[in-house]
């Protein structure tokens, strides 16, 4: 079926290569190295100097580095890979179809001399490892990976945060019971999101996908001797599972319309997609498949109750979750299989679609909760639902690359956010804003300089990362464009566009009440005698907190380097340097090296062209939500409670006290729009309750009556086959066995007479005996 | 080479060995009636191998002797036990195992 499929792809540029760099051939060994550490740390940790964080440290820095380098060599890769003299091989590869079996992929053909002859333009080629695992029916189980800008980009952020969040735990977690453990399940976390990002076949990436869950289900558990601790865990896991089912039935349609039941290559069945040669009612169910899929891991909306309880892990663990690892699989699995949202929702040129629909709603719903929650975590853990919503909407309305990037951003402010909201809590032993914090400038000035930078890149305001990223974002949706703004993008996702710009609103609001309720006003705390769960260590309460040693501060100090800094790498064309779209020189870095446009596996997105104006609407709109809460918070309530010389901070106030609707909202948002209602109370206990006695009246009626005349003929059965075949025959035998042992034992009793030279006597014998037969049988 | 002579002196060894087990009294006789069992398997080993010309069967008898030696290690240890706990090494009055 290949023969065709690469015949049709001979106008096509090629994808695959297995020959290039050292560090992209072998970049399987970056989620090995964690993997091994996991066991070492199992086996050995608690016998080392350091319990085994050491290990662990060990283990990820050397996949840091080895990301880093295969980052660099995909770059080398991306601009200088010569194609043509590696023609010879591809004809080979082409002439025999299929291929054989455990080989790397190379059927397609280089038409490259139209690309490479523009002065150093390459083509976009992936490197591809594979080995055949097993092989069942005629269908090869390969185990390989896939390397392109996409997982090249993926393996330097969870390395990244990994190990940032590695050493950070060193300090947060230091005197935990379970402190070795700690370290085992952060390094399997990071080597399974490892394992899933390199993954080159769809059943390797569900394999990766469900470890992810795993692991996070262990982590989030990790305190499981209190019971909400285990709940939420248990929760995580379940919401998980009922996206699983999306994903596995997504991925078996994709094998079949799309892999034609013999590949679950990932790049095959892109290229089949993208080739239009696979039906579209299977592409569209596959799509919404794996969308449920994208809605429970990614913690979209009606699915994402189980992120803010995923809260009860602790806080470094929240940073991995959040920034790198398992909740943006979900994005990155619609990433590297585009194609299927491309084709199955018909992306381009539309106005809606369920993923982007799915984004959309996300962003505002979870970016309004945000506003009620005191628990700091839960304010953060609200925000990534929000920002995840922003990568879904922008991966539904086609801005692949600007959805990538905001992840990209995303991970670094995010763990810079989590990662200080957990400096603060270690000083304070609570995450509760309204009782325990308040005023920490005075005692953490440090922490609150990252976090002011967190929260500001994460608002989005110029120039920092979350800026750059959200403004690609919007101006992506072509909404803009509609309005009557400049920016033409291919779709006019309008709707879209108005609930991004909303949220943008919301989330420089929810941030700045956070950053107050956190930071200013005076300090609440002080009466934290119950509250010291939080974590293991028993270190004496103290009056005043203090701020955090090196081993938290730093890994602050460099994600917010990051957050300033890292949007800068997709620097739009048009900014400061003309309307010229160039590739080469510094503008749209990120794009040029992660997109894989061009490659016959990935379809032809097209791309907004970058609005001034927006960029300024957009930064105006988060202004205002900023200076809304400003006033509330820094102004408003601020100048009542000095006046009242007591906090109101904890007391209801404001429009919610005056206003039936606002107060009817207020509720419903703290109620988290009563999902958790619907979810446990309705489903649940439409189960437990009506649903439960419909069945037992059917079990009682209807059931028992047949299972109790069944048990009637049973018994009489029973009665017959006792006195007539129990009784007589089977007791008969069994008695008679009985006794002939007894009488046998009775005469071999004499042999037994404790003599050893008896003993030997019969052995002799014996031998004698089988020497005869042996005779015997030989002279026959 | 005479085969025969050696296998006949191997079954005469051999008979002597079997005897001495079965009939001796004495723990440390019936020991060293079991070395000439063992010897005369010895002596068929390297006939065997001797005829066949085969280095194999003395290869053998040395597996054999030194399987012997830990035997007889053993087999002293519990005739020393067995006087230590009776005074006496009379196989006969050893009956414990009487069912």
């Amino acid at each position: 079926m290949f023969a065709t499929l690469a015949a049709d792809a001979v106008s096509k540029v090629t994808t695959v290569t297995n020959d290039a760099n050292w560090f992209l051939e072998n970049a399987w060994i970056i989620p090995l190295l964690p993997a091994i550490s996991f066991v070492l740390i199992l086996f050995f940790g608690k016998r080392m100097p350091y319990k085994g964080a050491e290990i662990g440290i060990a283990a990820v820095s050397a996949s840091f580095v080895l990301a880093i380098l295969s980052g660099v060599a995909w770059m080398d890769h991306r601009d200088n890979f010569e194609l043509e003299k590696h023609d010879d091989e591809h004809a080979i590869a082409l002439s025999d179809g299929a291929g054989s079996a455990s080989d790397t992929a190379e059927y397609a053909v280089g038409t490259l001399a139209a690309e490479a002859g523009d002065g150093g333009t390459h083509a976009y080629v992936a490197v591809q490892q594979s080995t055949q695992w097993l092989q069942s029916g005629g269908i090869e189980f390969n185990a390989g990976i896939m390397v392109d800008g996409l997982s090249v980009m993926m393996l330097f952020v969870v390395t990244f945060i990994s190990l940032l969040v590695h050493i950070y735990s060193t300090d947060y977690v230091s005197g935990d019971r379970r402190y070795t453990h700690f370290f085992a399940f952060l390094s399997l976390f990071t080597a399974s999101m490892l394992f899933f990002v390199l993954s080159d076949n769809i059943l390797q990436m569900i394999v990766g996908w469900e470890l992810v869950g795993v692991c996070s289900f262990a982590l989030i558990g990790h305190w499981w001797e209190e019971k909400p601790n285990s709940d939420a865990a248990l929760k995580a896991f379940l919401t998980n599972r009922v996206g699983d089912v999306g994903l596995l039935v997504g991925m078996i349609t994709l094998f079949f319309a799309a892999g034609g039941g013999t590949t679950f290559d990932t790049i095959k069945i892109n290229e089949a997609i993208v080739q239009g040669g696979v039906s579209h009612t299977a592409l569209v169910v596959a799509a919404a498949c794996l969308t449920a899929a994208v809605m429970s891991k990614s913690g979209q909306f009606v699915l994402h109750t189980w992120l803010p309880d995923a809260m009860a892990g602790p806080t470094p663990v929240s940073a991995l979750i959040h920034a790198a690892t398992m909740v943006v699989a979900g994005i990155y699995m619609v990433a590297r299989l585009y194609p299927v949202f491309w084709e199955g929702m018909q992306i381009e040129g539309s106005s809606i679609n369920l993923l982007a629909t799915v984004g959309a709603i996300t962003v505002v719903g979870a970016g309004l909760l945000a506003f009620v929650q005191d628990d700091i975590k839960k304010v953060l853990a609200y925000s990534t639902v929000s920002q995840l919503g922003y990568m879904a909407m922008a991966l539904g309305v086609g801005a692949w690359t600007a959805a990538v990037f905001h992840l990209f951003t995303h991970a670094f402010f995010k763990a810079n956010l989590f990662l200080g909201s957990g400096s603060v809590a270690h000083a304070v032993h609570s995450f509760d804003m309204k009782r325990d914090m308040g005023g920490m400038r005075k005692f953490m000035p440090k922490t609150y300089i990252t976090f002011v930078i967190g929260s500001l890149a994460l608002a989005g305001v110029f120039p920092l990362a979350g800026f750059w990223s959200k403004d690609e974002i919007l101006v992506n949706t072509g909404g803009w464009g509609v309005l009557g703004g400049s920016g033409a993008a291919p779709g006019s996702y309008t709707f879209h566009f108005v609930m991004g710009m909303i949220g943008a609103a919301l989330t420089a609001a929810y941030m700045t009440r956070c950053v107050y309720l956190t930071f200013h006003g005076e300090y609440r705390g002080g009466h934290h005698e119950d509250h010291a769960d939080d974590h293991a260590d028993d270190h004496a309460h103290h009056g005043e907190p203090h701020e955090s040693g090196p081993r938290i501060l730093y890994p602050l100090y460099i994600l917010s380097a990051f957050s300033i800094l890292i949007g800068f790498v997709n620097f739009p064309p048009g900014f400061l340097t003309g309307s010229k779209k160039n590739p080469s020189g510094w503008q749209e870095r990120f794009l040029h090296f992660i997109e894989p446009a061009g490659s016959s596996y990935f379809p032809a997105v097209g791309h907004a062209t970058p609005s001034w104006s927006l960029a300024i609407v957009a930064s105006l709109v988060a202004v205002v939500g900023a200076a809304f809460a400003y006033y509330y918070y820094f102004v408003r309530l601020d100048r009542l409670s000095k006046q009242l010389g007591e906090s109101l901070v904890g007391m209801p106030n404001g429009v919610t006290t005056t206003n039936v609707f606002a107060r009817a909202g207020h509720n419903l948002l703290v109620n988290k729009y009563y999902l958790d209602h619907l979810y446990t109370g309705v489903i649940a206990g439409f189960t437990k309750g009506p649903l439960a006695r419909a069945v037992n009246w059917v079990n009682q009626n209807v059931i028992d009556g047949m299972v109790n005349k069944a048990g009637e003929s049973a018994v009489q059965t029973g009665q017959l086959v006792y006195h007539k075949i129990d009784q007589t025959i089977v007791d008969g035998a069994v008695n008679l066995s009985g006794r002939v042992s007894d009488a046998s034992g009775e005469e071999l009793r004499a042999i037994n007479s404790g003599k050893v030279q008896n003993y030997a006597a019969i052995m002799f014998a014996g031998a004698a005996l089988l020497a005869g037969a042996f005779v015997i049988l030989l002279a026959l | 080479m005479l085969l025969n002579q050696f296998l006949l002196l191997a079954a005469v060894l051999f008979c002597i060995g079997v005897y001495g087990v079965l009939v001796r009294k004495n723990g440390m006789l019936v020991l060293m009636s079991i070395e000439l069992i063992l010897n005369a398997v010895n002596i068929n080993l390297v006939a065997f191998g001797t005829l066949t010309d085969d280095v194999g069967g003395a290869v053998f008898a040395l597996f054999t002797i030194a399987v012997a030696a830990a035997e007889v290690g053993i087999g002293l240890a519990i005739v020393l036990l067995m006087y230590r706990n009776r005074r006496s090494i009379d196989l006969s009055e050893a009956d414990l195992l009487k069912g």
